[in-house]
């Protein structure tokens, strides 16, 4: 094992590690050793081939299909230099002041991460699209909610020579998203800051990372580590823990340190989602074009959120419920697809955590509540509703059985979709949102970290991730993850600076 | 020819994949070995229990067609099977449910995910975006 000594120990290059690893690099270039940790590989351009199976193989943690302990959700999540930033569709938007208060975090003022916030929006590029740049797919969502008596709003996106691959969630081939991997980490590097990729962190010590860089396998996208593959100890005076919330929690449960707080783990929440499809009877355009303009932001009143959404052949053929004829004859009408995505807003509960197997791989514990299976059910009536009043002639609605609502039957929708139909291990559910695990809060009894992502009881020991969440976000996370490392971030500079 | 990829008779695997996914029984032997590498990879990227466990899983869904028809699961016509099929994603034990879930997600993934099969549903996204549509 090589030892080696640096000032600063960045776990992980997401939304977190590649915000901390930017606001650190002043540090590097003053002398001190700043050093990121990333699991997954450095991605090269070349790699981006918006093949679905060759990307989500490439991309994401058990190639976008991990499951819950109960084995009744994927959850989804990206390892690579930039962790999930390469695989959002960088939508924008800041921590709502609500939730912010309800998380009711000690020093955690709101006004402060909308400073910080507005920071990153700014780095970031984000802006909303030209109109011509919208496709159906999203002005249908928009001229549905309206008619139905909703107002969808567009997102703000983080890109910058957007050409409208449509292929966001499988990494952009145009290299267009505006991720850490494309902005924050290439600043901290050109500074002075190292990053690592293949990187492995087995466990945590007092000060220190035991870690292991993996050889490239044969024929394995991105570049070598920039390590010799083997095993290292990494000593640091501190440590940040970005790895995300299938990382960071994992990390600190199989380390074994003495007198952690015993919330690790703890309030798992994730923004449960499932795809709604509605068939028009001419083809749109859906496959070009942004895939994410528009949202619906019922999280406040009836705890839900829909967003458009447009996903590719298998994605979506493993989102319809059913299999044979029926379902062969929707993928069928493709170009006539319209897409919503349904995120239900959560709430932690005990039973939902993450905990680690014998061999301290991550493992989810989830159960939906009645108050989440109720959210979706009255968030798909209302999808439902839009994809209506767009055109559509008949929806497909998980939650409907048989799953295929025709438009004459668009006045009976409170009875058709319906919570009884409901059903885990047939409705195809997943979460991109993965949030707690670290939550913020008072002290060890409430929480893991003060509100600046200190672990109580190890100061030299920080979180910067959207494992500090305290409970669900209720709109899509990026942004408030900047913004809380940004805060975590500060903290180390004050120390070390 | 078609995968037996968990250790199952072929003649069961074949009539599970083309009930699941129809169009495979029109499947080019290509499409077919596509099918069974991408399904191979998948399985061998997961724990080494799970092709056991559909393995089992496979055989006893045989098993309850057997009992229930009298016929092993391969020999009863499409529309039986896909009815035989749909009941039991319906049943009230989760692992059913799951089961069935996720061999529709294998067979699902090996079909959807080889371009020529995207391409034929019309699904044109590529690198060019919108300028590739002029």
């Amino acid at each position: 094992m090589t030892t080696v000594r640096y000032d600063v120990a960045i776990v992980g290059s997401g939304a977190g590690g590649g915000t901390v690893a930017q606001a650190l690099a002043p540090l590097a270039k003053d002398g001190k050793r700043v050093l990121v940790l990333e699991r997954g590989p450095r991605f090269r351009d070349q790699d981006f081939t918006g093949r679905e199976l060759e990307m989500a193989s490439a991309l994401y943690a058990g190639q976008g299909g991990t499951l819950t302990a109960d084995g009744t959700m994927t959850l989804a999540y990206a390892e690579g230099y930039g962790g999930s930033t390469i695989v959002y569709t960088g939508t924008s938007l800041p921590p709502p002041e609500r939730v912010i208060r309800r998380w009711n975090v000690p020093g955690l003022d709101p006004a402060d991460l909308a400073r910080r916030t507005r920071k990153y929006l700014a780095e970031n590029n984000v802006h909303l699209l030209a109109p011509e740049l919208l496709n159906d797919n999203n002005r249908l969502f928009a001229e549905g909610a309206e008619r139905a008596g909703y107002r969808a709003e567009q997102f703000p996106l983080n890109l910058k020579g957007c050409r409208g691959s449509s292929l966001c969630n499988l990494g952009c081939p145009n290299a267009a998203k505006q991720g850490t991997n494309r902005v924050q980490l290439p600043n901290a590097e050109r500074q002075g800051v190292e990053v690592v990729t293949r990187a492995l962190v087995r466990s945590v010590g007092e000060r220190a990372l035991d870690v292991l860089v993996l050889e490239r396998p044969p024929g394995g996208k991105g570049t070598d580590p920039e390590w010799k593959p083997g095993s290292y100890r990494v000593e640091a005076n501190t440590i940040v823990l970005a790895g995300g919330v299938m990382g960071t929690p994992p990390l600190l449960l199989r380390s074994g340190l003495a007198r952690l707080p015993k919330r690790i783990g703890a309030g798992f929440t994730c923004h449960p989602a499932h795809i709604l499809v509605g068939e028009h009877p001419h083809p749109i355009t859906n496959d070009v074009g942004h895939p994410k303009s528009f949202y619906l932001d019922r999280a406040e009143a009836e705890a839900f959120v829909l967003e458009t959404c447009m996903y590719f052949p298998f994605t979506t053929a493993k989102n319809l419920t059913g299999f044979g004829p029926s379902h062969s004859a929707l993928m069928r009408a493709f170009p006539r697809l319209q897409m919503i995505l349904v995120l239900a807003c959560d709430r932690p509960t005990p039973e939902n955590r993450i905990a680690v197997d014998r061999s301290g791989c991550p493992v989810v514990h989830y159960r939906f509540t009645q108050p989440v299976t109720q959210a979706m059910v009255r968030a798909t009536r209302t999808a439902a509703r839009i994809f209506f009043a767009a055109g559509a002639v008949r929806v497909h609605a998980p939650s409907a059985d048989p799953p295929l609502v025709e438009a004459s039957e668009a006045d009976r929708l409170e009875d058709r979709i319906h919570e009884r139909h409901f059903r885990t291990g047939t409705i195809s559910i997943s979460a991109a949102h993965l949030m707690g695990g670290c939550g913020m809060g008072s002290g060890p009894a409430d929480s893991v970290t003060d509100s600046w992502g200190r672990v109580h009881g190890r100061p030299w020991l920080r979180v910067a991730d959207a494992s500090l969440f305290p409970g669900a976000l209720e709109i899509n996370p990026y942004l408030t993850i900047m913004a809380l490392a940004d805060r975590v971030a500060e903290g180390v500079l004050k120390e070390l600076g | 020819m078609a995968t037996n990829f968990p250790s199952a008779p072929l003649p069961l695997c074949q009539a599970l994949i083309s009930t699941l996914v129809p169009e495979t029984a029109g499947a080019t032997p290509e499409q077919w070995a596509e099918l069974e590498r991408t399904i191979e990879q998948v399985l061998a990227t997961r724990a080494p229990g799970l092709r056991r466990q559909l393995g089992i899983f496979m055989r006893l869904l045989d098993a309850v067609a057997r009992i229930r028809f009298g016929r092993p699961l391969a020999q009863l016509d499409p529309p039986r099977r896909e009815a035989f099929l749909e009941g039991l994603a319906r049943s009230p034990l989760l692992f059913i449910r799951r089961g069935i879930w996720g061999l529709r997600t294998l067979v699902m993934m090996g079909w959807y995910t080889q371009p020529g099969v995207a391409a034929s549903l019309g699904y044109r996204a590529g690198a060019g975006g919108w300028s590739a549509r002029s």
